[in-house]
């Protein structure tokens, strides 16, 4: 069984104005050749007009069991949200 | 939200002990219950995660290989629009199989065996396409009716559970449209054409009916996985109910078409609102399976001789790799954006 190439994570960005967005993965020799790859593969429809890719061995994620320990605490700060705080009607443009 | 259903401390939860497994397990089908998605690094049962391997490899092969029938008229195609359109069809298809390839690989699958697997005959892909495209009328069939059986069943796992499956399902589903209806417009021109091209029309549709009615695999009745899959939300149907619904929407479009469904027993049923076909032989679909088809052999063949062919390809790129610090360490990040020869790429 001959190895795979590495494995690079490819971000397309849509339209410009658009922030880069994750769309998948695919495997190339270089950063080059997973561009070219990238293009093939999730661009056959105009979906972009920029590419990112980088190596999925350089992501560093968030570990799903710690979700609670990273996350939780933001879920009682309602606070932080605009409706949080009643104003009368009658006051305008706030 | 994942975390809800952290909310009630579990007692023990790690993996290793029978408790801690018991609360893995039912942790995850509480989140099942709530349809909500299950991601690569989330706690998954083996079972869940070999069940998923299996059928999307099996999704992805089914792709690489349903370029064949189709590839072998591109050369043929009566015209520079329809060569376009294969060409564009085709190629399709095997963006859709390394979608799934992607897929497959998140749960810890390497793409090279799943390569291997399919190489070495022991991979499963859809039996549709181990019959042969005879006449240009074949592709035409082809893209109507497989491309519509694959729709059928597609849709549906748009909302399966695991998201990365879901994800590329959405993606596939997208572009599933033209193929089909590409496919319904070569029968058109067909069925309006000379008595001899309505033929042709007619003899694809004879050949390519019953193949395309056992896509949907084998009957609820016989079917291993159905039950387990349906409470796991990786389907969402059951084959039989799948089967059902394309043949209740395909009939009236043979009809439009001004073709002859080959099932003397097809009857529109007044109670259920149906069509009912005839029995499916399903032997034939066994066979099929087991390598029997008529294109099995060769099948498999043309994929050896395009990896084998293949072969110095990547590896004058591993070499170019290696010499340029793509395949070993060296300065690579943020290559993408400073590079202007990429640039160039992305925007030719
Ligand atoms: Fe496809
Ligand atoms: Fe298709």
């Amino acid at each position: 069984m001959s190895d795979d190439w590495p494995l690079f994570e490819v971000f397309i960005r849509a339209r410009s104005g658009l922030e880069h967005k994750h769309v998948g993965s695919v495997h190339a020799a270089d950063a080059r050749m997973a561009i070219e790859h990238a293009r093939d593969v999730y661009t056959r429809r105009q979906e972009g007009v920029s590419i990112w890719v980088v190596r999925s061995s350089e992501i560093t994620a968030s570990d799903p069991e710690e979700a609670e320990a990273l996350f939780e605490p933001a879920r009682d700060k309602v606070y932080r949200h605009p409706t949080f705080y009643a104003i009368p009607d009658e006051v305008k443009n706030l | 939200m994942y975390t809800q259903a952290l909310d009630s401390p579990i007692p023990d939860a790690r993996p290793g002990s029978p408790a801690g497994q018991a609360a893995l397990e039912r942790r995850f089908e509480e989140r099942i219950e709530r349809d909500e998605k299950i991601e690569p690094k989330d706690w998954m049962p083996e079972t869940y995660r070999q069940t998923l391997i299996r059928q999307i490899s099996q999704h992805a092969h089914s792709e690489i290989v349903g370029m064949l029938p189709e590839g072998n008229w591109i050369t043929r195609a009566p015209s520079l629009r329809r060569k376009a359109v294969l060409i564009a069809k085709v190629q399709d298809e095997g963006g859709h199989g390394m979608y799934l390839y992607s897929a497959a690989e998140t749960l810890g699958l390497a793409r090279a065996q799943m390569l291997e697997q399919l190489l070495d005959g022991r991979a499963k892909y859809s039996s549709i396409f181990n019959y042969p495209t005879l006449t240009w009328a074949d592709v035409g069939a082809v893209g109507w009716l497989v491309d519509g059986a694959a729709i059928m069943n597609q849709i549906p796992i748009c909302r399966c559970s695991y998201g990365p499956y879901a994800r590329a399902m959405v993606r596939i589903c997208k572009e599933e449209s033209f193929h089909q209806r590409q496919g319904f417009e070569i029968m058109l021109a067909l069925a309006r054409g000379n008595p001899e091209q309505r033929a042709m029309a007619q003899d694809a549709l004879d050949r390519w009916w019953w193949p395309s009615l056992m896509m949907f695999g084998p009957s609820d009745a016989s079917s291993t996985h159905t039950a387990q899959s349906m409470r796991w939300r990786i389907k969402r149907f059951t084959n039989d109910e799948l089967r059902q619904k394309f043949v209740d929407i395909t009939v009236p479009q043979a009809e439009f078409l001004g073709l002859k469904i080959p099932d003397p027993a097809l009857r529109w049923d007044e109670a259920t609102q149906h069509y009912l076909t005839g029995p499916i032989d399903w032997s034939e679909f066994e066979a099929v399976l087991q390598g029997h088809g008529p294109c099995n052999q060769e099948r498999l063949q043309a994929r050896r001789a395009a990896h084998e062919e293949g072969r110095w390809v990547r590896e004058a790129a591993a070499a170019y790799a290696a010499k340029h610090g793509g395949l070993g360490a060296g300065p690579r990040s943020a290559s993408c954006i400073t590079n202007p020869r990429a640039q160039g790429s992305v925007h030719e």
